[in-house]
């Protein structure tokens, strides 16, 4: 295998953690719907830990991104 | 990248506008295209606070439009920092709306006037290093002006036994220490890849109509809607972050004046 073609290869795998990634941010979301489905009336007050349970989930995946971009672009 | 491909990088370029470089004591102090939407950006913003700073009691659409974005901070403020969290809301203020300005100017599909690009600002992890740093130092500031050498007990929380201590302590600070980063990182990720996920769309457009044949239109027609739908969740993406940017500003500046 040429280091070209390792390098190609490393980065697909660094992209299925963006996958992973969107599960957690699907779970996040899914939890406060779930929630909210069943107590409307204290869904609003929540909204902000939903948007800081999203950064945290969302930032985890976007280091994987960055991580596959790393190898495609910046390694010599 | 071989002649005909398309660069999906190259959106990102930072050039000189007015087409050649400015040299100051060595360092390069040009009008670049990033300090043009930066201009633009304060522009806009400008024009929307002042068109809005009417006095009318019974107030028009504008004047609703500026309070209603004045009130949205305020509330943000006073939700998260709590008390004696007001006198930062003109900072969380400049930060959300000029993050929330400068992901939606350069989301703007306005090349259809030929050569008229616009240039993301924040996708650019040098602006958003800034705003980071920018925050993070407001913290450190306000932290230690009130609180002293107590400001060290934010590593420590409450109730944690002792025999915790040793380990409880390094992963309190390396979470904090990487606080800017992690709020510069995920702005600036979340503008590149929608830019590049867009430009990508873009070049199976072109590639589609330049290949011809039964496929090409079929691709061509597909990566168009399929453009036409990242837009919508790009908008909702420039929304978000800036909230997120502002919301963790206002949290981590709770936790600087109320030490919790």
């Amino acid at each position: 295998m040429t280091d070209l073609g390792a390098m190609y290869i490393g980065a697909g795998l660094a992209a299925i953690g963006v996958g992973l990634a969107a599960l957690g941010v699907g779970n996040v979301f899914g939890s406060f719907l779930e929630g909210a489905l069943r107590n409307p009336g204290a869904a609003d007050g929540q909204q902000g830990r939903l948007f800081i349970g999203f950064a945290a989930s969302e930032l985890l995946g976007l280091i994987a991104f960055v991580v596959a971009i790393l190898i495609l672009f910046v390694v010599k | 990248m071989s002649a005909g491909k398309i660069d999906p990088m190259e959106q990102f370029m930072v050039e000189p506008v007015l087409g050649r470089h400015i040299e100051l004591f060595g360092y390069d102090v040009s009008f670049t295209n990033s300090a043009l939407f930066m201009v633009v950006v304060f522009v806009v913003l400008a024009v929307f606070m002042a068109g809005g700073l009417k006095r009318q009691l019974i107030p028009g659409r504008w004047q609703v439009m500026a309070e209603n974005a004045v009130s949205f901070i305020d509330s943000m403020v006073t939700v998260n920092i709590g008390s004696g969290g007001k006198k930062f809301a003109p900072y969380i203020f400049s930060l959300f709306f000029f993050i929330l300005f400068a992901n939606l100017i350069g989301v703007l599909p306005l090349a259809i006037l030929p050569g008229l690009h616009t240039f993301a600002v924040t996708s650019h992890i040098t602006v958003t290093a800034i705003l980071a740093f920018l925050s993070f130092a407001i913290v450190l500031v306000v932290g230690f002006a009130k609180h002293g050498f107590k400001f060290f007990s934010l590593f420590v929380p409450h109730g944690a036994p002792g025999w915790l201590m040793p380990v409880i302590i390094p992963v309190e600070f390396v979470s904090f220490m990487v606080r800017p980063f992690s709020l510069a990182l995920r702005l600036f990720v979340a503008m590149t890849a929608g830019h590049i996920l867009l430009e990508v769309f873009g070049s199976f457009v072109v590639q589609g109509i330049n290949a011809g044949g039964a496929l090409g239109p079929v691709v061509s027609v597909l990566s168009f809607i399929m453009i036409v739908g990242v837009s919508a969740l790009e908008l909702l993406v420039c929304a978000i972050q800036a909230y997120v940017f502002a919301l963790l500003t206002s949290l981590y500046l709770h936790d600087a004046v109320h030490l919790h």
